[in-house]
This record gives C-alpha cells, sequence and structure tokens, in this order.
C-alpha cells in the first residue's frame, strides 16, 4: 500500500471535507468529530461527486413519529439522489451488503514520518509539531 | 446476488468515433431572482408580483407543503459558485453540464413562479409571456443549444392561444407547454382550441410534471409525505394519458403529437394494457374511440426518460423500453434536480447503438425538427 | 388444497334501504329511512346497468345483477367451479357523511349478509362493512362480527376521506390484526376528492382507470405511514385494482425511499419488500399484456413466487369469461401456474 500525505489536519475543519486526486482518482477525505475518513469521491450510483454530499446523523426510528440520532455527521446523503452512505466503512444505509463506496483507511500521523505526495509537506522547522494527514492508497 | 456495487454500473466509456451527441429533453433554467423578469413584465404586473406575489392552491407563500429533501429541490453541487440557485448561471450550466455531457440540444422547462397554478389567470398569462421572452433573451440567444418551450397555461385558453400565436411567429420555440394539473383533465373540451391551434402550428404539445391544481394528488386525499408526493407525479402523468386518449384528442386531431416529461417510463406499458383490457367493456361510453387506445400512445406520445425506473435486474428495465418502444422515448436528464439522470450512468441495461442513437438524439431531433 | 378455489370477490346487491335493509335498522332508523325517503346508496362507482357491473347472462330478470342468491349461487360454485366465495357489498353506507347513519348501514348491511347469504350456504363468506368516517364505530362493527367466523375480512373502499395510512385509523387496524382480519381494499369511491389529482374526468372509462392509482396511493400511504411496522400482522387485499401496475410500481417506490428515506425512518426496508409481505392481490380483472410472455414477465417482475395472488375465479358481474390466469394455467411449464398463485387462507 502507498501512503500519501493530503492535507494538515488543519485545512479540514471539523465538519468539512477535501478532494485531493490521486492516480488518477478523486478522494475525498471528511472531518468528523475529530477523526478522519478517506473515500472514493464517486457515488456507485450515478456517479455523483461525495465531496457535496450533506453529512448527516444516522438516522433510525422504533416507530413512526419517532426519530432516532446517533454518529451525527458520519453518514453520507449523495449530493444527487440521496443514497446514505456510512462514511467509516463506505456502506450503503439501504443495502449494506451489496452497495458501498470505495473506502480507504486514513492515519493521522506526524510530518517527520511520511514520504512526498501530491500534497508537499512544508518543512518549516517552526511547523515540525503539525500534524499531517496521510492517506493510504 | 452480484458483487458489491462500488462503481457505477455499465459505464459507457464510448470511443471519439462512437460517441454521441445528446438531446436532453428536460433542463430547467432558474431566475436568478424575480426582478429578472422586470424587463419583460409590464409595469403594472411588476407592482402586482411585489404587492400580492404568488396566488396560489396551497397553504405557503414561499414553499410546499411537502418540503423536498434537498434545498431548491436541486443536487447539492449545482449551486453555481457565483451565487444565485441551481440553473441560473448559464456558465455554470454550461460548464458543469452541457459541456463535459456533450450535449447538443437542451430543451428548457421552465417551473419557476407556478408559471401555470396563479389562480389569477391574467397574472398567470403575464407571468407566462414574461418567462417565454426570458428563454429567449437570457438563454437561447447567448446559447445556441438550448431550446425553448412555449409556456401557455390552459385555464384561460384565449390568453394561451393568444401567447401561443405570438411566440409561434418567432419560430423559436420547438413546444407548447400545458399543465398537467389544472381546473379540469387534459382531455376536456374546453382545452380542445388548444390542440387546435397546436396542431395547426405543427407543434407538439409538452407536458411536465408539477403544478397545484387545486385538486389532491390522490384519489383518497392528501397523502403526509414527499416521498408519497413525489410518486403522485407518474400517477398524474398515467392519468392525463387516459384522459387525453379516452377523450378521443387523438381522434379529434390526428396531427397532434405529445411529450410527457418527467413522467418517467415504467408506468406506460400497464397504462395501455390497463385502457385496451377495458376499451370493449366502456366501448358503448366512448363511442368516438375508433381505435384501440394503445394504437393512439403508439402513435402520438413521447416519454422523456427521467427520472428511469431502477428494477433490480438490468433484464426488467429492458421489458419495460421494449414495451413502451424504443421510438417513443426521449433523453432527459431533469438537471439541476436532485433525480437527475447522467446519460452515462443511467441505463443499467445495455442498450444497442442504433437504440441509443434513438433514445439519445434521434427520436427528439426528429420531433422537435432540431 | 389443491382443489380449493375460492372466489375472493363477489358482489350480493343491496335491493334498497327500504327494501334489502329495513329489516336490520333499529326502530329510529327505519322511521328516518321510510319517512325521509333515505335510499339508492348505489355507489356512482358502479351503476347497476353499466357492463362492468353485470355479465349478461349474470343479470336477473328483474333486479340488480348479484340481488339472487341462486343466479349467484350457480354462477360462482356451478359454472366456475370455486369451493367458496367471498361476498364483498359495495353498496354504500360507507360514503354517507353522517357517521351515526354510516354505523347504522354497515351494521344492517352486515346483519343481511348473515341472515339471508352466509346462512342459506356454508360456502359463502363475507367481509364486514365498516364505517371508516368513525373509526371507532368501525371497530365496534368489527368487534360485534369477531366471532363470526364467516366474516373474513374488512372492507372499505380505495377512495375514501383520508388515505387508509392515516393515524386515525391505526385503531381499525390494531383490531384487524388482533381478530387476524385482512383489510381488503375494494375499487370504488367515497367521491370525497376527484378520482385523481388532475380533476374530474369525463367519462367512466377514465374513472376506472384511475382507481389503479388510487390503490397505488394506498399502499404508499399504508407503507410510508408505517402501518405494517406497527402492525406487522396486518394484510392488505386489493380487489379490483388491476396487477400489471405492480412491478413499475414497486420499483418506483423503492427508487425514491433510497434517496428520501429520511423523512420516514421507520420505514425499516425498501417498499417491495414490505409489498410482497402484507399485500395480496386479486388478479381479476387483470390488465395484463396480450401475450402470455408478457404476462409471464410481468408475473416475474412481480415476484409471484414471493408473493402469493389470490386466484379469482371470476366476478360476478364481470364480462369476461375466463381469466388469463386460466389460460396461463393451461399451460405447465409456465411459472405462473397454480402453485404460485394460491389461495392462502388468512383465518381459521
Amino acid at each position: 500500500m502507498a501512503r500519501h500525505i493530503v492535507a494538515r489536519t488543519t485545512d479540514i475543519p471539523p465538519g468539512g471535507n477535501k478532494v485531493v486526486g490521486i492516480d488518477g482518482r478523486d478522494i475525498v477525505v471528511f472531518h468528523v468529530n475529530g477523526e478522519f475518513f478517506a473515500l472514493l469521491n464517486r457515488c456507485p450510483h450515478e456517479g455523483a461527486p461525495l465531496d457535496k454530499a450533506a453529512c448527516v446523523a444516522r438516522l433510525t426510528s422504533p416507530e413512526p413519529g419517532v426519530y432516532q440520532r446517533s454518529r451525527v455527521g458520519e453518514l453520507l446523503r449523495c449530493a444527487w439522489h440521496g443514497w446514505e452512505f456510512d462514511m467509516r466503512n463506505g456502506q450503503s444505509w439501504f443495502d449494506p451488503k451489496r452497495v458501498k463506496v470505495r473506502s480507504y483507511p486514513v492515519a493521522v500521523e506526524s510530518g517527520e514520518e511520511l514520504q512526498k505526495g501530491p500534497y508537499v509537506a512544508e518543512t518549516f522547522p517552526v511547523h515540525i509539531e503539525d500534524s499531517y494527514v496521510i492517506v493510504e492508497t | 446476488m452480484s458483487d458489491v456495487i462500488d462503481r457505477p454500473t455499465l459505464e459507457q466509456e464510448a470511443s471519439a468515433k462512437t460517441r454521441l451527441r445528446i438531446i436532453d429533453c428536460d433542463i430547467h433554467p432558474s431566475l436568478h431572482s424575480r426582478a429578472d423578469l422586470n424587463p419583460f413584465l409590464p409595469k403594472r404586473w411588476q407592482d402586482h408580483l411585489k404587492t400580492y406575489g404568488d396566488h396560489l392552491r396551497t397553504p405557503y407563500i414561499g414553499t410546499t407543503p411537502y418540503p423536498r429533501s434537498s434545498p431548491l429541490i436541486a443536487r447539492r453541487d449545482a449551486w453555481p459558485p457565483t451565487g444565485g440557485p441551481p440553473g441560473s448561471d448559464l456558465a455554470f450550466m454550461r460548464k458543469q453540464h452541457l459541456d463535459p455531457l456533450e450535449i447538443e440540444f437542451g430543451v428548457l422547462q421552465v417551473l419557476d413562479l407556478f408559471i401555470f397554478s396563479q389562480q389569477n389567470l391574467e397574472f398567470g398569462a403575464a407571468i407566462q409571456r414574461a418567462m417565454n421572452e426570458w428563454q429567449l433573451a437570457n438563454w437561447c440567444s447567448r446559447e445556441p443549444r438550448l431550446k425553448a418551450s412555449i409556456l401557455a397555461g390552459q385555464d384561460d385558453t384565449a390568453l394561451a392561444i393568444a401567447e401561443i400565436e405570438r411566440c409561434a411567429k418567432s419560430g423559436q420555440y420547438v413546444q407548447i407547454n400545458v399543465s398537467p394539473r389544472a381546473n379540469e383533465p387534459l382531455g376536456r373540451r374546453r382545452y380542445w382550441p388548444i390542440y387546435e391551434r397546436a396542431q395547426e402550428l405543427g407543434m407538439p404539445l409538452g407536458i411536465h410534471v408539477g403544478g397545484y391544481g387545486g385538486h389532491a394528488p390522490t384519489g383518497g386525499g392528501w397523502p403526509s409525505y414527499y416521498c408519497e408526493e413525489h410518486q403522485s407525479n407518474a400517477h398524474t402523468m398515467a392519468a392525463q394519458l387516459a384522459s387525453l386518449v379516452i377523450e378521443g384528442i387523438l381522434e379529434r386531431f390526428p396531427k397532434l403529437k405529445i411529450v410527457f416529461i418527467e413522467g418517467g417510463f415504467g408506468w406506460i406499458a400497464s397504462a395501455m394494457w390497463r385502457m385496451d383490457r377495458h376499451f370493449e367493456r366502456f366501448r358503448s361510453e366512448v363511442p368516438h374511440l375508433k381505435r384501440r387506445p394503445s394504437e393512439y400512445v403508439r402513435e402520438h406520445f413521447w416519454f422523456t426518460t427521467q427520472p428511469i425506473d431502477e428494477p433490480d435486474e438490468g433484464r426488467h428495465l429492458r421489458s419495460l423500453i421494449e414495451w413502451v418502444g424504443v421510438d417513443r422515448l426521449l433523453f432527459s436528464s431533469d438537471y439541476p434536480h436532485w433525480d437527475f439522470d447522467d446519460p452515462r450512468f443511467a441505463f443499467k441495461t445495455p442498450l444497442t447503438d442504433a437504440e441509443r442513437a434513438k433514445i439519445f438524439n434521434a427520436n427528439a431531433r426528429a420531433l422537435y425538427k432540431l | 388444497m389443491a382443489a380449493t378455489r375460492i372466489d375472493c370477490d363477489i358482489h350480493p346487491a343491496v335491493g334498497g334501504t327500504r327494501t334489502t335493509l329495513l329489516p336490520y335498522l333499529d326502530d329510529h332508523w327505519k322511521e328516518q329511512v321510510v319517512s325521509r325517503a333515505i335510499d339508492g346508496l348505489d355507489l356512482t362507482s358502479y351503476p347497476p346497468n353499466m357492463p362492468l357491473s353485470g355479465r349478461p347472462d349474470w343479470r336477473p330478470v328483474q333486479g340488480k345483477p348479484g340481488s339472487d342468491l341462486a343466479m349467484v349461487q350457480r354462477g360462482a360454485f356451478d359454472q366456475l367451479g370455486a369451493s367458496h366465495a367471498i361476498c364483498n357489498v359495495l353498496y354504500g353506507a360507507q360514503a354517507v357523511y353522517d357517521p351515526y347513519m354510516a354505523s347504522a348501514f354497515c351494521k344492517a348491511i352486515n346483519d343481511w349478509i348473515a341472515a339471508e347469504w352466509l346462512s342459506k350456504d356454508e360456502r359463502l363468506r363475507a367481509s364486514i362493512v365498516v364505517p371508516m368516517q368513525a373509526p371507532d364505530l368501525a371497530i365496534e362493527e368489527i368487534e360485534r362480527r369477531a366471532d363470526d367466523h364467516r366474516f373474513v375480512s374488512i372492507l372499505v373502499l380505495s377512495q375514501g376521506e383520508t388515505l387508509l395510512g392515516r393515524r386515525h385509523f391505526w385503531p381499525v387496524y390494531q383490531a384487524a390484526e388482533k381478530y387476524k382480519l385482512p383489510l381488503a381494499i375494494h375499487a370504488g369511491s367515497q367521491y370525497r376528492f376527484a378520482p385523481s389529482s388532475i380533476g374530474w374526468p369525463s367519462y367512466r372509462y377514465e374513472y376506472y382507470f384511475v382507481e389503479a392509482q388510487a390503490f397505488q396511493a394506498q399502499i404508499l400511504s399504508l407503507i410510508y405511514e408505517g402501518v405494517f411496522g406497527k402492525f406487522p400482522g396486518l394484510k392488505v387485499v386489493l380487489m379490483e385494482s388491476g396487477v400489471s401496475w405492480l412491478p413499475a410500481f414497486m420499483w418506483r417506490a423503492n427508487k425514491t425511499w433510497r434517496g428520501v428515506r429520511v423523512e420516514v425512518p421507520w420505514v425499516e426496508r425498501e417498499p417491495a419488500s414490505i409489498i410482497r409481505d402484507h399485500v395480496r392481490v386479486t388478479m381479476q380483472p387483470f390488465d395484463a399484456p396480450p401475450d402470455a410472455t408478457g404476462v409471464a414477465d410481468v408475473i416475474d417482475q412481480i415476484g409471484s413466487d414471493k408473493m402469493s395472488c389470490l386466484r379469482r375465479i371470476i366476478r360476478i358481474g364481470s364480462s369476461t369469461a375466463t381469466t388469463p390466469s386460466r389460460r396461463i394455467c393451461r399451460n405447465p411449464s409456465s411459472r405462473a401456474c397454480a402453485p404460485t398463485i394460491r389461495w392462502r387462507r388468512f383465518r381459521g
């Protein structure tokens, strides 16, 4: 697996995302509650860009009129047809076994140990303590 | 069960020599703001718009009682970066839609200001006229790929016919739009003068889903949810198909052509079978019908493809296409709405080159004389 | 079981309120009906002389089609070989506005059917006619019949005052589930609304056509309002709805639900799956494709091996002599043969 630096953690505010190109594919990295998730930026339904998806709560309900929210911000509602995907593993809500978005492991690591990637880490000594977001492909 | 679906199925990456240019029969341009209409609206109606606004058969001034699942019913990526609502920026429409998808022609369908649903019919006619002008001035004259449709709300037939004749003179419109949800079903006698005129002019009639006609979306009352109301659009189209056929419109106006827009096409086969099955039983009620209903449908109606049906098995989509007939189908995207169909990925069943050519181009080209 | 053939939908006709039903009304309603000449509740949906309302050879010399028990017996049992038949009375007690009148007339209809039909032929069953204008009174009527196992379902019309999934009807479904009575939705209108969103049609032909859409709207309502989630034992039977619209309807519902699920998160699986589990459809009239291959395709698309279609032999009053399902079953290799289209008893 190749590891690519895609952003500083500070580049992606909570609730935001960033799209990077790696090996000819667009990958979108989301920041939710201190965690980072990376997915192929393409809905498996008709190819919509997921970086414009709404980030919503996981919504369940035991009966009509009752709305249970959990994992706020970790579900994506696709920008086009509204299909819901779990950011953690790319699985669709309505058919998790069959429909999913390709997801990629994400690690947040400190800058010193890393190879250069599409995002070239700046080597200012004053930023040595900065965290970089690295994506493995 | 098939493999995990993790990429758009059946990507059609045709090589350059077979790449098909697409005619998109349903694109929605938007006003940037209502003030955009002022150049085309007499002052009296500008003032009316500002003072009284819309007068619709629905509880709210500013929105629908069935909130949509995304803002302004649109794809979330269709908001122009320069501002304004989805569909309001021509440059962005070119960049996001017309250019990358190689749209040869796009047929405009205006929905703003509930054009056909204004209860003040004179005001409605003024708005329609303004929108007809706006289509040409702001869109078609700047972008030759885009084609306009005459908005002619049928509930005042005299005003509608006046507008049809005014617009037809310019030769710049490809069809005449009426509403699927008006006071009475489209087949009713009071609307026949409009069809007569359309036939004389040799222009197809376009019917795009939507509108507040004042009737409940279902025969059993008002649904609670957008999920239900959205699907009721297909029901509306089926009911209108029956009205137009059973009232004998195509017998009376045998050259008339009719396009149903944004109703999808999965329901059509059953509608034809149903009408045919009951034809003998009701024949004495409708002696004016000389042919079986399905024959009228196959000769006089076209259907845009969006929202495309999505059966679990591609061969079932294939059946739907064959039952209604490849010749009847016109590709449409519904850009920039959320239930948009991407021409590259929407058809999850193989089509032959000849079929693709018809659905994505030739049928519309012939119908709209492009 | 293979020999059991049930005609799920016959229509005994009420001659009149002042005639047929009078003996079954209490003194107050007797006086009202007679002194005010309250009568003639034949539904607009089914004018007695219309071809759809009665096959020529099943029209008695006098009276409405379906008013003669002996003729019905000959038709359903002798001619068509049914072992049982279910009486669905379409006399319009359901459509009056006064809820107490509706309740009294529904009770009278059910009493009449029990006394003059069910008691005269043990092969007959009936749906309970209920006043949906007042759900609590509808439940009273259901409970009145609950122990009489000749009543096998609850009859409602496809076009009422509010869509069937709405909350105020839930206690009715609770009763239906409790007593294991399916909800039988029959084509017919209370005429509270235009029969479709486009307005009032000129012809009965159009009206009958849009009944298909009315049924679809009712199914969507029951699904999205969460009725099947709340009452998992509830079954719904569609009567005279047509069949061939089912596949495209289910696919469109799935498509919408996948994208707009957040509106109705209590709907936990796709609508088509719920329909296959909870909804049954009578086959007549079968708005079928003109060819056997098309019919087989439609049945394949419905997923008929998952969803039982009650086989309805013939409707008393229908002008067709045979049903396509019968023609299909002459072809033993057809998937649509008897094993996949069969009757399942919901009660007892």
